[in-house]
């Protein structure tokens, strides 16, 4: 039996990191202020000191840059991290990862492994441009990957998984969760959660709930509200991968609850709920009691002041409330 | 550079016949920056051309037949069909294509520099880009995080006077390039683009001082673009005197006569001609009997397992759990 330690999200992420570092001498990580200042939340803190500044690079404030060179250590063998400060500044870099990294095996035969990796999600009063989720971004492109953990050992274990991923992964890390959620991990043991795998959070036989990442926790307070108060057994999904999606297990889940309701952060037009709608319809048609439904962010720009982002952003009483109404229906 | 020239123009004539798939890019009047400075590399060295750079690859051992593959849109091409020009990339030749959104190739190509100085590598770096490509934002933040990070590149300007169907003072406001490359920081020179020898010694200057870990250098070739941008482009938009004052300078008559100069004869520069025309011949036919790739191919190599390059195909086949029919026919039937 291994020793136990409470470890949290963020420390999960920073663990991960650590141990492929220090287990293969091809992964290295490059990004901003992750050298000498640790990262912006602190998670690189001590990368310097322990593997030093040929495999902890500080580069300029380029992201095109930064996953260009990953692609191309990628190319010859390394196995690179490229962290975005915030995943909304992945923008300066679509190009590299949509036409570069995500079809470079396609066109050449030459892969590119590599982890672009930064924090995701609202809920900090950051405003529009450090709350983005920008996973429907790229959910058009073919040749990535995507996780977004939700849990200390997801984030661990999808990490340690994508780093050794021979294809491009994106790895979006809800920021409200690095130090709210925490967990008993073992120490010496390593931890590899298989991408494209979904994960049964609580079992239930009268409606599916899927989500992801940071809406895990209020999908889950809403599930076990409706136990208590209604009596009515929830399913909830905890997709971990995005993409490969594990239709699979949405799938069977629906065939047996007859009933669907998906979350998430980002915005509506366009998500992943109406991808997961569609295949849903497509594969499950006969085993639906009652319309799918989307419980999503607004279709707005991430707001600033505390009362706008709470409304902008999906919360336990629009889970329940969008919940009851499948359940009667 | 007779072998680049000839086979462009093969290419022509391929197109016109309706071999080809998409058009021909020339690099005519540029062939002597992309041969000359090719040489200066050794091996393990990589290189990433621009479509305008065709002749870099044959010096660094790549078959003609290659290039045919991509133009003819073969399933034996290296891009097995789903890419063209020289958008390849070959690990063993050390060889790194471009994508069209212009600038992201200098980003990807610092990132095997990079692996070059944290193995302790004593391999250097080479990649060519227009004045136009050098505009995007990609290429700046590409010369700034290799300059920042003293990397072992040299990275070509080829000032060809065109991007497309702009003039390069639309590009910038600077009139010598080389105070376009002076914000980087690096060493940085201009080279007569059209003389081969003057490119092959500005290449090899920086070459070496790359691989002796003095960091990148970023040269300037001044040269012209003597065709249009592909088949399409009849270039209407240059002024014939220009075109004719570039043409006086042509890099393949240039060369001969240097050569003459040196003791060369007409028949040894003759049966070098007569050479490369028969290695040309041979692969073209060579290459036309291949065959092209089958549709289903398409949905091959996205991912690197199979697996998932097999959830792909359902959209035009069988509704999993479902099959051909929809059930109420499928219990008809």
């Amino acid at each position: 039996m291994s020793e136990l330690r409470e470890t949290t999200y963020l420390e999960a992420i920073r663990d991960a990191m650590a141990e492929e570092m220090r287990r293969d001498d091809r992964v290295f990580i490059l990004g901003e202020d992750i050298g000498a200042y640790g990262g912006a939340f602190k998670i690189t803190e001590g990368f310097l000191d322990e593997f030093g500044a040929d495999r902890v690079i500080d580069t300029p404030i380029s992201e095109a840059a930064i996953v260009g060179a990953a692609i191309g250590a990628a190319h010859v063998g390394l196995r690179p991290i490229a962290e975005m400060q915030f995943i909304d500044f992945i923008a300066p870099a679509f190009d590299m990862i949509v036409n570069f990294a995500a079809k470079s095996r396609y066109r050449t035969g030459i892969g590119a492994g590599l982890v672009i990796r930064g924090p995701c999600g609202g809920g900090s009063r950051s405003g529009p441009f450090h709350s983005q989720n920008v996973e429907s971004y790229f959910a058009n492109v073919a040749g990535l990957k995507m996780v977004a953990p939700a849990t200390a050992r997801d984030a661990k274990g999808l990490l340690t998984a994508a780093i050794r991923d021979p294809d491009p992964v994106l790895y979006f890390e809800h920021k409200f969760l690095y130090r709210r959620v925490k967990e008993m991990l073992p120490i010496d043991e390593e931890i590899v959660v298989p991408l494209g795998v979904a994960r049964t959070h609580r079992e239930g036989s009268d409606l599916t709930i899927v989500t992801y990442g940071g809406m895990l926790y209020k999908t889950a307070e809403a599930a076990e509200a409706i136990a208590a108060e209604d009596g009515a057994e929830i399913e909830v999904i905890d997709l971990r991968s995005l993409r490969p999606l594990d239709t699979d297990a949405i799938v069977a889940s629906v065939r047996k609850t007859g009933r669907l309701l998906i979350v998430h952060e980002a915005a509506r037009f366009g998500g992943f709920a109406g991808e997961i709608t569609a295949q849903v319809s497509e594969q499950a048609f006969e085993w639906l009691d009652a319309p799918v439904r989307r419980v999503t962010a607004l279709d707005t720009p991430v707001p600033y002041a505390p009362a706008l982002e709470d409304y902008y952003l999906p919360q336990v009483d629009d889970i329940t409330a969008a919940a009851r109404w499948l359940l009667a229906y | 550079m007779l072998l680049t020239r000839g086979l462009e123009e093969r290419l022509e004539i391929l197109l016109k016949q309706g071999h080809l798939v998409g058009s021909v890019y020339r690099s005519l009047g540029q062939e002597a920056t992309a041969v000359g400075s090719a040489f200066a590399l050794g091996p393990g060295d990589w290189l990433a051309p621009s479509i305008r750079d065709m002749g870099a690859l044959f010096v660094r051992g790549l078959d003609v037949r290659d290039m045919l593959r991509q133009y003819t849109a073969r399933g034996t091409s290296l891009c097995a069909g789903k890419d063209n020009i020289t958008h390849f990339t070959v690990p063993e030749l050390g060889l790194l294509g471009p994508v069209s959104p212009l600038g992201t190739q200098l980003c990807v190509l610092n990132g095997v520099a990079l692996a070059f100085k944290q193995r302790r590598q004593p391999n250097v770096c080479m990649t060519y880009q227009g004045e136009g490509a050098s505009r995007t934002g990609a290429s700046h933040e590409g010369f700034s995080l290799a300059a920042a990070l003293d990397l072992p590149i040299v990275v070509w300007l080829e000032h060809n006077r065109w991007a497309f169907g702009t003039r390069s003072d639309r590009q910038s406001a600077v009139e010598d390039w080389l105070d376009a490359a002076a914000m980087y920081g690096v060493p940085a020179e201009s080279v007569d683009g059209n003389d081969v020898t003057a490119v092959y010694a500005g290449a090899r200057k920086a070459v070496d001082r790359a691989r002796a870990g003095g960091g990148m250098t970023i040269l300037v070739a001044e040269t012209y673009r003597m065709h249009g941008h592909a088949q399409h482009d009849a270039q209407k938009y240059v002024p014939a005197e220009e075109l004719e004052e570039w043409r006086d300078r042509d890099p393949i008559d240039r060369c001969e006569v240097a050569l003459h100069e040196t003791g060369a004869s007409a028949e040894e520069l003759a049966v070098i001609r007569r050479e490369v025309a028969a290695e040309l011949d041979l692969a073209v036919d060579d290459v036309l009997a291949e065959p092209g790739p089958e549709g289903e191919e398409a949905r091959t190599r996205v991912y690197a397992s199979a697996d998932l390059d097999a959830l792909v195909p359902w959209t035009r086949g069988p509704v999993p759990g479902y099959g051909d029919l929809a059930p109420h026919l499928r219990a008809e039937a």
